[in-house]
């Protein structure tokens, strides 16, 4: 839980404060969306290695094939505009939160994993969701940048929304 | 004997079949589209028949399918494809995307 607050708070800083203290790069936009969609691809692996439960499954299939989709076209899109993704503190926050939710959900079996996978899901891509519209989106200078990160939005909310059904069942 | 009467009648009976309208031609079958974008279906055509034919289109950049509650068609689409279903029957049809299942949409199909 402390983790996840202070990657909140790392998040939470608006596009006013990231002017003054570290100007958001589209750079680091891009690093920061490309992990963000990879470490939730990696997730769902873990979950499909683990789960039984039909519709965790669906759900875990889902995460991983729209991610990939995304981060592919993303890929494509910084290629084109000549931008070299750019690691920096909010990336490394979500990998290391990752890495250890990882870890602890690798030490859980049956209900157990599936609770707390579809949990985290939830709490995972509410924290995106938050960054994207706070911070990334007003940050993002390049227009194609932004309309794919507005698109990775909507995707992102879509699978809050599925998750949490999932997890109110 | 009646032949003034059954002649007259032959007569009015052409008369009234010269006059009377043409049967209603069968309305031709159209064809309606609706767009998948931003994790959403696009609205819902008016007007919907039996036989029109819906092309779905995928504009996003994930997978999406346009599957009807009741079974009567599943259309899966990679992104940015589209495909079609023709309408079979008549009333409200429910459809959700399967791998989402928070996108949803209804036809609505005239008897």
């Amino acid at each position: 839980m402390f983790r996840i607050i202070v990657l909140a708070g790392a998040l939470a800083m608006g596009p006013a404060a990231a002017a003054q203290e570290a100007p958001v790069t589209d750079a680091q936009i891009a690093h920061i969306a490309y992990t963000a969609g990879q470490l939730d691809v990696e997730a769902g692996r873990q979950a499909l290695a683990k789960t039984t439960d039909p519709e965790v499954r669906a759900f875990a299939e889902t995460m991983v094939r729209d991610h990939a989709a995304v981060n592919e076209q993303a890929l494509a899109l910084v290629g084109r505009l000549n931008v070299t993704p750019e690691a920096n503190p909010v990336s490394a926050a979500l990998t290391e939160q990752a890495a250890a939710t990882h870890a602890r959900l690798a030490g859980l079996e049956g209900e157990a994993f599936d609770r707390a996978y579809v949990q985290n899901e939830v709490a995972f891509h509410r924290t995106v969701n938050e960054a994207l519209s706070g911070t990334l989106i007003p940050s993002a200078q390049n227009a194609e940048l932004k309309a794919l990160l507005e698109t990775g939005l909507e995707l992102f909310r879509a699978h809050q929304a599925h998750a949490e059904q999932l997890g109110a069942q | 004997m009646r032949p003034g009467l059954s002649r007259r009648s032959v007569l009015a009976g052409a008369a009234a079949l010269a006059v009377a309208p043409a049967p209603p031609a069968a309305t031709p079958a159209r064809t309606h589209t609706i767009v998948m974008e931003r994790m959403r279906f696009g609205p819902s055509p008016e007007g919907l028949r039996i036989g029109d034919t819906i092309v779905w289109v995928n504009r996003d950049p994930v997978r999406h399918t346009a599957t009807a509650r009741d079974g009567a068609f599943d259309v899966d689409l990679a992104p940015r494809a589209s495909g079609r279903t023709v309408i079979r029957k008549a009333g409200t049809i429910p459809y959700i995307c399967r791998l989402h299942p928070a996108m949803t949409g209804r036809l609505v199909v005239a008897p």
